[in-house]
Order: structure tokens, then C-alpha cells, then sequence
């Protein structure tokens, strides 16, 4: 064997490489980089947002007492629920722009294994996230007088935990997207809205019937903006409440993964990574 | 002796109620170039994917240049590559920007050196700034084909290389493909509907039908058999046959 040949053999036998991963995360950048309505879509919606739940709670912040104690708890929570939100679709527009460009059979032909390529989607979710949230978190301050960058170190824990979690769901999807393909595309915008009601993104838990709260509880959001608000309203960092979001986003985490890895498989069994696209 | 490129044993992929491919035996020998042809249905994609560990498949086992394909694939596949017309790379990606990610995907060392060498060899260096989803089909037959020889394959696996190709570009695709193989002594197995391009090619054919190998040899061999003076013909008696067949079940 020649040696170029060995080495890309040695390299290629690897079970674990960086190099295929930012290999992935290159796809998916030099895509972005060159398409500027992608670049405007992350950062559309949740710069409309802002501009909306910034008037909201202006007018809310003399109307209401309870948005009068803390002015930025809805657009906190907005901002928060973006983060989840995006971090999810990050995972899943990534899979279906290897979909939409019939590029399965290609990366899976190369050495790439199923877990890097999980690992590139959810860097690119973190990198989606940040584009998204950013600009409308920066026009937040010369327009509403209010900085979510002002909760500090909290904030880095309510979105690193809210970004795991939207990466669980992400993945979760994807294990669908890889079993239906293009059939199951809407799932990629819309699952996540179920869980809007119960994450008691705009209002405490408690308002929700008893049964509901139970159900509530067994995701990581609402200990999220349960904690947000401590901080806003009483300027407390509950580590009960980030203890049990961390546990919970790592068990869906693990459940994510496990059914991406487990679909990859099955679209083995049935042949299916070559018969995406629309 | 060196063993086969390729060896299939007993190799069956059911699907549901349907039958794709049925207890295929065959090798393939090193530094040979190998089409595998049939109608459509025949069981050739089926095959090709289980080769490239696409497809799992429901019985019996696959080698590939000494690898178990089903338990081990990523020791061979560094090894391997593959080109189709059917499986795209990325529209919106430059030619430059899609090679210099299937070479990071490929651990390619020096790889601007490797990728502008190829993009050379294959006559790519002026669009190497375009989208690929802009480019003619010969031209991103080309960049398929640069795609798929970026880790110098010990295997390359083609599915209809020159498709929707004119007859030019088809036959500067072909003589590439003959150069690369003598030069690299690589192995090439190819799906392929078009027979001139079997005959030029190929010294070994594998005649597929419901799933299995109904006949095997060197266009010569098949030819001869036939009583037929092209390899055309004979894929069409076959073809007329298998009609005849069907029509009188």
C-alpha cells in the first residue's frame, strides 16, 4: 500500500476524529456564508419577537405589578424560548439540508460515523443559536433599556441548559427525519410547540392545572424559567432548580442520541439513506 | 495469492415481502473491472449498497479487500469510494468548498495539494468557484468522479458513471476511468445500463436477474455464448427473455 493510501487508511480507522467533524461543521458554514436569506431566517424571527414582547412589556410594566417588578421578565423569556427553539432547529435544518442536497449516501460512504455527525449538527445548532439570539438580544438594549446580559452568570447556565435540551429534541427529530424523510419535515418546526404551554415560558407553573404541572416537571424548560424569574424577581440563583434541569437534559440527551444512533440502523435495515431527498 | 477485492457469500436482502437479492455467491478480483448489469429491479443498487455497507443485509456475509463489511466497515471504507449520478453533493457549495470537505471527511493528507491536483487532472481548475448545483452534467460528473477518487481508492464503486453524459464527455470519463485503474491498480465494480461502455471497459460482466447472478464472463465470453455480435444484443436476448418469461406465468 502506497503511503498516502496508508495514511488515509490509518486516519480513516480512527474511531474518533475532530477532523471529520469540523469537516461537517465546514459544510454547513461555507452554506451559510454563502447564502444570506439563510443568514436573515436565524436571526428574522427572533428579532420580530423581541420587537414585539419589547412593546408588550412596556405596556405591561405600567399596567401590570407583576411585570412592574422585573421589566425584562417577558423578553427574557422570550429570548430564553428562542434559544431552545433555535437550538432545536439547528439539529434538524442541518439533517434536512444533507435531505434537501441528497447527500446522505456520500458522508455515509465516507468514514464518518453516525456520533460525529451528531456532534457537527449540534455544534452547528450552537452556532445557528448564536446568530439567531444575538442580534436580537443586542437590539434589545438601545430600544427597551434592557440587556439580558445584565442576569450574568445564570444566563450562561439557563442557555447552556435550554441548548442541550433543544439539541435532545433536535436529535430526536432527526431520528424521525432519517426513518420518513421529507415526509416528516413540518416535525422540524413544529414539535417543539407542544411543549411551549407547559414550560411556563410567560408565566409560573403553578397557574397550570395539577396534572398538567406533573407533566410540566418532566421536562428541563420550566426549571429553566422557574429560575429565571427567581433571579429577576428576587435576584437568586436556585441551584435545586439547575440541578434538575441538568439531570433531566441528560437523560433526554441520552434518549436523542439513542434514537438518532438506533435510526441510523434501522435506515440501514431498510435501505433508506439512499432514497432521501423530496 | 492476494484474495478477491470483493467476496459475497450466500448474500440476501429481503424487504418486507419483496426479494431484492437472493443468496448471491460471487468474488471480485483484485485490480479487475467488474459490471454488474440487469434491468431495472434486477437487485444491482441493492447490492452495490450492501457492498458499501449502506444496506445491512438480512443473511449471509460480505467482504470487502479482507474486511467483514457488515461488523467492520470503517476499517475498509478509508479504502473505498463511490460515484452515482443519483446521490448529489451539496448545490450550494462550491466545487473547492465540497472537495475540501470530503477530503477532511477522508483524513486527506496535504489536502489543497491533493484536491488541486485532482481538480487539475480532471479539468476542474475553472469552476472550481462555482456552485456545483450551477455546473453542466459533465462538468459535475467530473467533480463526482474528483469526489471519489480523493482517497485514492484501493475500490471504486460506480453507478452508471457516464449517464445523461454526451458522447465526448462519456468517453473522456471512460478513458480517465481506465487510466486511474492501471494506474493505481485499482479495483472497479460498476452498475451500468450501457453496454458499449461494458465491452470497452470491463473484463468481467455479471448478468443480474430477481435478485441473482443468472449469467457471468468476459464481454468476449457472453458474446460467444449468445451467438450474438455485441454485448447489446445479448443483454437484450436475456431482457426478452426474462419478458417471455413473465408473459407466459
Amino acid at each position: 500500500m502506497s503511503a498516502f493510501r496508508d495514511k488515509v487508511s490509518r486516519a480513516g480507522a480512527h474511531g474518533f476524529s475532530p477532523t471529520r467533524i469540523s469537516a461537517m461543521v465546514m459544510r454547513h458554514v461555507y452554506l451559510l456564508r454563502r447564502s444570506w436569506p439563510r443568514l436573515l431566517e436565524l436571526a428574522y424571527w427572533p428579532i420580530v419577537q423581541v420587537l414585539l414582547w419589547g412593546f408588550i412589556s412596556k405596556f405591561f410594566a405600567t399596567n401590570s405589578t407583576w411585570v412592574a417588578q422585573a421589566a425584562g421578565v417577558l423578553l427574557a423569556g422570550v429570548l430564553l424560548w428562542d434559544v431552545l427553539f433555535r437550538s432545536q432547529l439547528g439539529v434538524t435544518i442541518s439533517l434536512l439540508e444533507e435531505l434537501w442536497s441528497r447527500n446522505l449516501g456520500h458522508l455515509f460512504i465516507s468514514p464518518l460515523r453516525p456520533y460525529e455527525l451528531c456532534i457537527s449538527l449540534t455544534t452547528m445548532s450552537l452556532i445557528r443559536t448564536l446568530i439567531g439570539i444575538l442580534p436580537a438580544a443586542l437590539i434589545a438594549i438601545p430600544l427597551y433599556e434592557y440587556s439580558i446580559f445584565d442576569m450574568g452568570l445564570p444566563l450562561l447556565a439557563f442557555f447552556s441548559t435550554l441548548l442541550v435540551f433543544g439539541w435532545a429534541l433536535g436529535l430526536a427529530i432527526a431520528a424521525v427525519l432519517i426513518r420518513l424523510g421529507m415526509a416528516a419535515e413540518n416535525l422540524a418546526w413544529l414539535l417543539v410547540f407542544v411543549l411551549a404551554p407547559i414550560s411556563g415560558i410567560y408565566y409560573p407553573i403553578d397557574v397550570l392545572p395539577g396534572w398538567v404541572q406533573v407533566i410540566a416537571w418532566m421536562f428541563p424548560a420550566p426549571y429553566v424559567f422557574e429560575g429565571m424569574r427567581e433571579v429577576l424577581f428576587h435576584g437568586v440563583f436556585r441551584v435545586d432548580l439547575m440541578l434538575a434541569a441538568l439531570a433531566l437534559d441528560l437523560v433526554y440527551l441520552l434518549l436523542g442520541a439513542g434514537a438518532f444512533l438506533y435510526s441510523f440502523r434501522v435506515a440501514r435495515v431498510q435501505g433508506l439513506l439512499l432514497r432521501t431527498g423530496e | 495469492m492476494l484474495e478477491p477485492a470483493i467476496r459475497v457469500t450466500r448474500l440476501t436482502k429481503r424487504y418486507k415481502t419483496v426479494l431484492a437479492v437472493a443468496a448471491l455467491d460471487f468474488e471480485v478480483t483484485r485490480g479487475s473491472v467488474t459490471a454488474l448489469l440487469g434491468g431495472n429491479g434486477a437487485g444491482k443498487t441493492t447490492t452495490l449498497s450492501m457492498i458499501m455497507g449502506l444496506v445491512l443485509p438480512t443473511s449471509g456475509a460480505i467482504e470487502v479487500l479482507g474486511q467483514d463489511m457488515v461488523h467492520h466497515r470503517y476499517r475498509v471504507l478509508p479504502r473505498m469510494n463511490f460515484s452515482s449520478p443519483y446521490v448529489e453533493l451539496p448545490r450550494s457549495l462550491t466545487v473547492q468548498e465540497n472537495l475540501a470537505v470530503f477530503a477532511r471527511l477522508y483524513g486527506i493528507p496535504d489536502r489543497t495539494k491533493a484536491c488541486a491536483r485532482l481538480a487539475e487532472e480532471l479539468d476542474l481548475t475553472a469552476f472550481l468557484k462555482r456552485a456545483t448545483g450551477t455546473l453542466s452534467a459533465g462538468e459535475k460528473t467530473r467533480v463526482m468522479l474528483a469526489k471519489s477518487l480523493l482517497n485514492q481508492p484501493e475500490l471504486l464503486l460506480l453507478d452508471e458513471p457516464t449517464a445523461s453524459l454526451d458522447p465526448d464527455s462519456a468517453d473522456w470519463i471512460r478513458t480517465y476511468l481506465q487510466d486511474y485503474q492501471r494506474r493505481y491498480g485499482a479495483t472497479v465494480l460498476m452498475a451500468s445500463h450501457n453496454m458499449l461502455e461494458v465491452e470497452r471497459m470491463c473484463d468481467d460482466v455479471m448478468v443480474m436477474r430477481e435478485g441473482k447472478i443468472e449469467h457471468r464472463g468476459t464481454p468476449a465470453e457472453l458474446i460467444r455464448q449468445f451467438g450474438r455480435d455485441t454485448l447489446e444484443e445479448v443483454y437484450l436476448d436475456i431482457h426478452r427473455r426474462e419478458g417471455g418469461a413473465r408473459a407466459a406465468q
